[in-house]
């Protein structure tokens, strides 16, 4: 399976083939770009809000009194208020224009949780930008400001609802700022992508025992060989193993893990889980394995169908293999 | 954000401006829309502030119901002028309990700007013009603060942003204005109340008419003579002429428009403009006799001069009059003399007794009436402001009881005298006098100069005018109202005549509110036609104009856009940046120039060894450039040691 992005676009009114030609050709939009994207003249577009159509409308009415009426300082009201909306063009437009917007990799996130995103957006200019939207195809809108030669970080929350890439995707950058009567917008298209790992499995299956063996349920049943780390306690460990003296720092119950032969690694192996699980369902045991296994600070390794993890520790390993794990088939 | 509940201060913005664009009209509404009013702002501040829920629909629409019904009570009904506006301002309050989203706030924001429309209805004066300014700016602010409320402006900034944006469509404000094809209202019809409230002469005349007319201080017109000015015993502003008298009040009975009666002027004609407030009557007023007719217009045989439509806004013509004049002379029809001579049955027995002695004692019709007016000027007739009621018999009652009146009642009882005793006579009304304005070096003719005057006819002579109340008071002809009656009455402030200082203060704004007049408030098809012509556009039609608009909006715009966008361009500048290449400057001034490859420091190196006794200086000004540009230092006082530091460096 491909990347398991943003769910598809929401079905376009119009041609795919003309959105597709009124992207690249009037929004300029080419596809992700590392950026920073700048807002250019060019970028950002503006048309009237529906409060700008009925502010219009209500001029127009102020227009026919002041006619009907000969009121000299009713003419001086509609076209101070017009003169004003047409003011509102400039700066709304201006609000927008040449932001530098850039984006931020994001952590990586379990599926199931929200993905963080980052846009780092610059204010080279002289004047205060407020009251910008970002809407991201997913996710809520983020409102925020800019104060003139400064930059703003927006965190744009996005459900990470699948394993795989989450791409940013297109973000709508928009504003109706000072006066709501016009919106002007833009639209970016940064290249940024969180890694979503598999969910881990709920509830937790026992490790598997260190040099392949399956240890479903049972604790490491080798005696007193090396110390190799703690783990948490599981029911039927000896008593003797339990690391008292943790528990009296508050860790908790923690059994000790002995290692007697030393290339007796843990495998976290695809091929060794029961064949009534699916796809999905081993990584996401295995995710949750890693997790263990890191948790427990024991060496370990990862076998997957056309990927092998050597065994190792620490959080850069960890983040290999749920790397591997997350972008597996992909 | 656009579809964000309203916090409070939003809520309070709200009302603030709500309040400020309804207040000028609280004079006017029934007391409790102002009641209901000051609760529902209260009520909703309340709400606002305590975090609870909004009032139900159905008690909304109960209170929009009552609301209606008083309205409804309080006028009569819904539609018109006055009960439009009271329903207008009683729902924009309504709609303050009902709002609780921007979309309906964004309505309250241009009801507001609407109500700001409705205020114009009833004045246009300048204070007016400023207070709305000062509306439209917090509500405009208010709008500004409705889009930006996540972002935390403080309210100057609102303020200062929303007047920017203001002052910056003034100039596309000006000038469509001034090109905006003008076409004379009304588009349709106006609300029957369009114009109460206006004060004026009327088509009749009873005791007590004109002298509470003189209280008012309201300026009935204004006159711009060209030329001298003609003396006051000549400024008599000719308007209704009243010819049926019911034995209590003076009616215009029938009158004819169209062919004006012939009359042979005799000396120099007057010239000057007339600016007319509206008084919701047709009477254009100018000096006896008018030489011509203000176009859209008509004389009647009694010489009253009536626009084709009632004067509903200020009005501005070209006028010459003939002072002197022979009316009248080649005769009278007998249908005239009947209406000239005619006198209710059975009233003021005593007057007709008295007219018919002075007619056997008189040698003539001028005999006669030389007699009345010195029985006025002789016997104990005071003029006074304040007259005594008069009875069932009110001319018998003021020449034998009170002997005390106003103008009317010497016109009056003159003019019943006169007819009593055959000579053919008729009341004239208008405004006696005026009052130079040396600030504009115009004529300001208010209501309070509003008088009544006779003609009588003469064999020969014709029409002839007699103010009777001349004899009793030349004062009041010569030098105004207030020279002709005592100090203690209540007249008019305006119209008294000591505290020389407020007069001088007064006439400076009366010849402001006179240019505001001619120039904002009369700015109409006429004066655009005639700035039009000056820049070389005669002839210009709507389509021409709609042109040259379009494109000076265009223009304008574009240097807006221009100006503003420009701005972008320019990147912030580093001021300590500013501050190193004026040291730099200084030194190159030297001789000693920054190449562009050299660093700070080497640069700070060189210019040390080449003025050693300024290496301090150099020093301190480099260190504390690099700290500011590249390093922690920060804040102002970093930045104005730095200036100090160059400013003091001598080379």
């Amino acid at each position: 399976m491909s990347g398991a992005g943003p769910a598809a676009r929401p079905t376009a009114p119009m041609p795919s083939a003309l959105r597709r030609g009124l992207d690249s050709w009037l929004f300029q939009l080419r596809g992700p770009q590392p950026g920073p994207i700048v807002l250019g003249h060019r970028k950002v577009f503006i048309l009237p809000s529906s409060h700008g159509v009925i502010y219009f409308l209500v001029l127009m009415v102020m227009l026919a009194g002041s006619i009907n009426y000969t009121l000299s300082l009713g003419f001086v009201l509609t076209f101070l208020l017009i003169g004003l909306g047409l003011n509102a063009i400039l700066y709304t437009f201006r609000n927008l224009a040449s932001l530098r917007v850039s984006a931020l990799h994001p952590q990586p996130v379990f599926a199931g949780e929200t993905a963080q995103f980052r846009l780092r957006v610059e204010n080279p200019t002289r004047v205060d930008r407020v009251g910008i939207e970002a809407i991201p195809k997913l996710g809520d809108t983020v409102t925020f400001g800019v104060p003139m030669n400064d930059e703003s970080s927006v965190a744009l929350r996005m459900p990470a609802l699948r394993r795989g890439r989450l791409l940013l995707g297109r973000v709508t950058l928009q504003t109706r700022f000072p006066l709501g009567l016009f919106r002007a917008w833009s639209y970016v298209e940064l290249d940024a992508t969180c890694t979503v790992y598999p969910q881990p499995e709920t509830p937790a299956q026992p490790l598997p025992l260190p040099g392949g063996e399956r240890g479903e349920g049972a604790a490491s049943s080798s005696g007193n060989e090396d110390f190799s780390g703690l783990r948490a306690y599981q029911a039927g460990d000896s008593t003797r193993r339990i690391a008292w003296k943790a528990d009296a720092r508050g860790s908790g119950l923690l059994s000790k893990v002995f290692t007697g032969r030393a290339d007796n690694h843990l495998w976290l192996d695809w091929h060794t889980l029961p064949a009534s699980l699916d796809v999905e369902q081993r990584l996401s045991r295995l995710t949750r394995w890693v997790l263990e296994a890191d948790e427990q600070e024991a060496a370990y390794g990862l076998r997957l169908p056309n990927e092998t993890i050597d065994p190792d520790t620490g959080p850069g390993h960890r983040a290999h293999c749920l790397r591997a794990l997350a972008l597996h088939g992909a | 954000m656009n579809n964000g509940a309203l916090d409070r201060r939003d809520i309070a913005w709200m009302t603030l401006s709500m309040a400020l664009v309804t207040l000028p009209h609280a004079e006017r509404l029934p007391l409790w829309i102002s009641g209901l009013a000051v609760l529902v702002i209260g009520w909703r501040l309340y709400i606002a502030w305590t975090a609870r829920a909004l009032p139900r629909k159905w008690l909304l629409l109960v209170l929009v119901a009552a609301a209606s019904g008083g309205v409804y009570l309080s006028f009569g009904t819904l539609f018109g002028r006055d009960s439009g506006v009271a329903l207008l301002v009683v729902m924009l309050t309504l709609k303050l309990l009902e709002m609780k989203n921007l979309r309906d706030a964004m309505i309250v924001i241009f009801l507001s700007y609407f109500v700001v429309l409705t205020e114009f209805l009833y004045s246009q004066t300048i204070p007016t013009a400023l207070l709305m300014l000062v509306g439209v700016w917090v509500v405009t602010a208010t709008m500004i603060g409705l889009q930006s409320h996540n972002s935390a402006m403080r309210y100057q900034e609102k303020l200062r942003l929303s007047g920017k944006m203001l002052a910056q469509a003034a100039p596309l404000m000006l000038i469509l204005f001034l090109l905006f094809p003008r076409v004379q209202g009304p588009l349709w019809g106006l609300p029957r109340d369009a114009f109460s409230g206006v004060t004026g002469l009327t088509d009749s005349m009873s005791p007590g008419t004109l002298s509470q007319l003189s209280l008012s201080d309201a300026v009935a017109f204004r006159v711009q003579f060209q030329g001298d000015m003609p003396k006051p015993t000549q400024l008599y502003w000719r308007g209704p002429v009243l010819w049926y008298f019911d034995g209590m009040s003076w009616h215009m009975g029938i009158t004819f428009e169209g062919n004006p009666p012939s009359y042979s002027p005799g000396g120099a004609s007057v010239s000057y403009t007339v600016t007319l407030e509206p008084h919701d009557k047709r009477w254009l007023f100018a000096l006896d006799l008018p030489a011509k007719l203000v176009p859209n217009s008509r004389f009647t045989a009694d010489f009253q001069m009536l626009s084709n439509t009632p004067i509903r806004q200020r009005t501005r013509y070209e006028m010459t009059s003939h002072t002197s004049y022979r009316l009248g002379y080649e005769g009278l029809t007998g249908f005239e003399r009947r209406r000239a001579l005619q006198l209710p049955d059975g009233y003021n027995w005593r007057a007709r007794a008295l007219a018919e002695n002075m007619r056997r004692a008189a040698r003539d019709d001028r005999d006669m009436m030389e007699q009345v007016l010195g029985m006025f000027r002789t016997q104990k007739f005071f003029y006074t402001l304040t007259p005594p009621l008069l009875g069932e018999h009110p001319v018998d009652d003021f020449l034998f009881n009170t002997r005390s009146g106003f103008c009317e009642h010497y016109a009056s009882a003159f003019v019943f005298l006169m007819r009593a005793a055959g000579v053919p006579a008729r009341v004239v009304t208008g405004y006696q006098g005026g009052e130079l304005n040396p600030v504009g070096n115009y004529m300001i003719v208010r209501q309070s100069e509003a008088h009544a005057w006779a003609e009588v006819w003469f064999e020969e002579a014709g029409w002839v005018r007699v103010d009777p109340t001349a004899a009793v008071s030349p004062l009041r002809v010569e030098s105004g109202l207030a020279a002709a009656v005592p100090a203690s009455s209540s007249l008019p402030l305006l119209a008294r005549g000591d505290m020389e200082w407020l007069r001088q203060v007064r006439f400076t704004w009366d010849s402001l509110a006179n240019s505001w007049n001619q120039w904002v408030l009369g700015y109409n098809p006429e004066r655009q036609y005639w700035l039009l012509s000056r820049v070389g556009l005669d002839r210009a039609t709507w389509q021409t104009l709609t042109v040259i608009l379009v494109l000076t909006t265009t223009l304008i715009t574009l240097v807006f856009a221009f100006a503003m966008l420009r701005h972008l361009s320019q990147r912030a500048r580093d001021p300590a940046a500013v501050l190193y290449r004026k040291f730099c400057r200084k030194l190159a001034r030297r001789g000693t120039r920054r190449e562009p490859s050299e660093g700070p420091l080497t640069f700070a190196a060189r210019a040390r060894a080449r003025y050693p006794n300024q290496a301090a200086a150099i020093d301190a000004i480099t260190d504390l450039y690099i700290k500011l540009r590249y390093g922690k230092l920060e804040g102002r006082d970093a930045v104005k040691e730095l200036k100090q530091r160059v400013s003091d460096l001598k080379v």
